[in-house]
């Protein structure tokens, strides 16, 4: 019998809406699984009583005869940087639990307006997941609370920062959750784990709700295991909100119509810098063919250049580290969280004593960076400079959208690569994020595809990024539909199936 | 280092600072690249883009005192209780 989580969430949202499954029983599927695969460490806090008795309501108002709404009894797992008034939320972080000890992360009084519109279209919550701290790494191995493990070879990383999202959809916890992108967070974790996931564009999805890294950066976006579920995830969760002002007003898109659009008359442009030095020899191999499967179903292919590629990782770790020294500064033990106070000690000394023990080692590595790239007599020569090397970037894409309607490359340089063989060369773990940090400084939108299976003894995924003009998130569904089609469905992970 | 990390408000560990210094040095020469290229005339990007729509100027409620309160590590009086910030010395 095909597992129900396995199945495409447009499909089971129908099934729950046309009775021939229950809410009920595909909150209880995906709660065994979460409990069957609980070594991966995906999830942080699980609340099983509240999701299934959410599923019951939902399944009373079906059975009332009352309409559904487009997530109908979906079960849906939220990375933990996304505020909820009915769990914890820690980002992965010892700074965030309550002082006495007594709960591990702090609860909002609100919800995210992504958590709010997920509840008005009748998903079901199922619980938040593992992430590197603060979304502060691609591996989600600076989590405070361990590791996430890969479901295709559980000693390799699943990628991060939404690694516990990415592994939720890839081993069939959940037909859908949410993650952050900042600088690929969603993207690089999709393709390291063989889902597809959608980092959509700056200011399309609000960030009311969602913890703030950087926040010139920030987009919270949906994995899935086909594209037609992330198209559907984001109309849900897309539109303007006035509780942030960097919300765009543009209507959203048809993205779930636009999956059936196919790619006839679409140019796609491959730019030659994602294809150097330092690209794994099977990822180019996939994601060529990748890009042949995309010409055979009637796009055209051309080569274009970007030239300003190579500058995205040093322009991202300034801008986005300066950001977060700002944004991360009302950790400080004062209206929330963790306090470490010694009898007689002064303010300053609460706070430093405070962010010491309650942030993990990157955190406090991106915390000095981004303070030094802001401070007097460096300004200038980082901060300033990154900002202009950030328009060269913008412009990279601005004269390559002249010439096409989408863009190819790899998502992720490498496969999968083995949990703790990046983690003592900070450097290291940020050159691999290479190919998605560009996208993230133009503030377009992009989604990473599972294309092939590579390294016959691993079989490991490899994810195809696509990449479209701000706001054209319906050019990249048609885009990544029409590969998926002519590509057939991904396989599961080995331990899943 | 320390000026930094004093700015940041990190009271780092002495055992933390030799590593952390090491990775900074590295990354920090890492971004260095940056200053290859001419930016001449380049506007720095600032913005993103802005929803372009202003919220109407209207009273929402917000956290009641007692939510506010409700997870500091100390209150007092109806308010966040903190250490003694006034330097009398």
């Amino acid at each position: 019998m095909t597992h129900a989580a396995e199945l495409s969430l447009c499909q089971t949202a129908t099934d729950v809406r046309e009775g021939r499954t229950s809410s009920e029983a595909l909150v209880r599927e995906c709660l065994q699984r979460i409990e069957a695969h609980a070594p991966l460490n995906a999830f942080l806090h699980v609340d099983r009583e509240l999701a299934l008795e959410t599923a019951r309501s939902v399944d009373l108002r079906h059975k009332n005869g009352e309409p559904l709404g487009p997530l109908a009894g979906v079960p849906i797992a939220i990375k933990d940087a996304i505020c909820t008034k009915d769990a914890p939320t820690t980002c992965a972080s010892q700074i965030l639990r309550s002082n006495s000890g007594a709960r591990r992360g702090w609860l909002a009084p609100f919800d995210a307006t992504v958590i709010e519109r997920l509840r008005q279209a009748d998903a079901v919550l199922v619980g938040k997941t593992n992430m590197d701290e603060f979304a502060m790494g691609s591996s989600t191995e600076n989590s405070a609370f361990g590791p996430a493990k890969n479901p295709w070879d559980t000693t390799r990383a699943p990628g991060g920062s939404s690694g516990g999202s990415a592994i939720a959809v890839a081993a069939s916890m959940a037909p859908a959750s949410l993650g952050s992108d900042t600088g690929g967070s969603i993207r690089q974790p999709a393709s390291l784990c063989g889902v597809v996931g959608v980092k959509p564009s700056y200011g399309r999805v609000s960030r009311y709700g969602l913890v703030a890294f950087a926040s010139s950066l920030d987009q919270i976006g949906p994995f899935t295991r086909d594209v037609r579920g992330s198209a559907r995830v984001l109309e849900v969760i897309a539109g303007h909100d006035p509780r942030d002002p960097t919300s765009l007003s543009a209507p959203v898109g048809n993205y779930e119509s636009a999956c059936d659009r196919g790619v006839r008359g679409l140019k796609i442009g491959v730019p030659r810098e994602y294809f150097g030095t330092g690209l794994e020899p099977q990822v180019k191999r996939a994601v060529s063919a990748a890009i042949d499967d995309l010409e055979r179903a009637g796009a055209s292919v051309r080569d274009i250049e970007m030239p300003h590629t190579r500058y995205g990782v040093a322009t991202y770790y300034v801008i986005a580290t300066a950001e977060a020294s700002s944004n991360l500064a009302r950790f400080d033990g004062v209206r929330f969280g963790l306090r470490v106070e010694e009898p007689g000690s002064d303010l300053a000394t609460m706070y430093g004593s405070t962010r010491d023990a309650g942030f993990g080692a990157e955190v406090k590595r991106r915390i000095l960076l981004g303070t030094y790239v802001l401070s007097s007599g460096y300004y200038d020569a980082y901060y300033a400079k990154a900002q202009k090397v950030r328009t060269l970037i913008r412009r990279d894409f601005e004269r390559a959208f002249d010439e096409v309607d989408i863009i190819a490359t790899p998502t992720s340089p490498t496969v999968a690569f083995r949990l703790g063989e990046r983690v003592d060369d900070p450097l290291a773990m940020y050159l691999g994020d290479i190919y998605q940090l560009p996208a993230s400084l133009a503030g377009i939108c992009g989604v990473s595809l599972p294309c092939r299976l590579v390294d016959p003894d691993d079989q490991l995924p490899v994810g195809l990024q696509l990449l479209a003009p701000a706001l054209h998130e319906e050019t990249l569904f048609a885009a990544a539909a029409a590969h998926e089609a002519a590509a057939g469905p991904f396989p599961l992970a080995p331990m899943v199936s | 280092m320390l000026h930094i990390a004093q700015l940041a408000r990190l009271k780092l560990d002495p055992r933390e600072v030799e590593a952390l210094q090491k990775d900074l040095d590295k990354i920090v020469g890492y971004v260095a690249e940056l200053e290859t290229l001419d930016t001449t005339d380049v506007p720095p990007t600032t913005l993103m883009a802005s929803g372009g729509a202003s919220r109407p100027d209207a009273h929402v409620p917000g956290l009641t005192p007692e939510q506010a309160l409700d997870q500091a590590p100390r209150s007092l009086q109806g308010g966040f209780a903190v250490p003694a910030f006034v330097d009398e010395a």
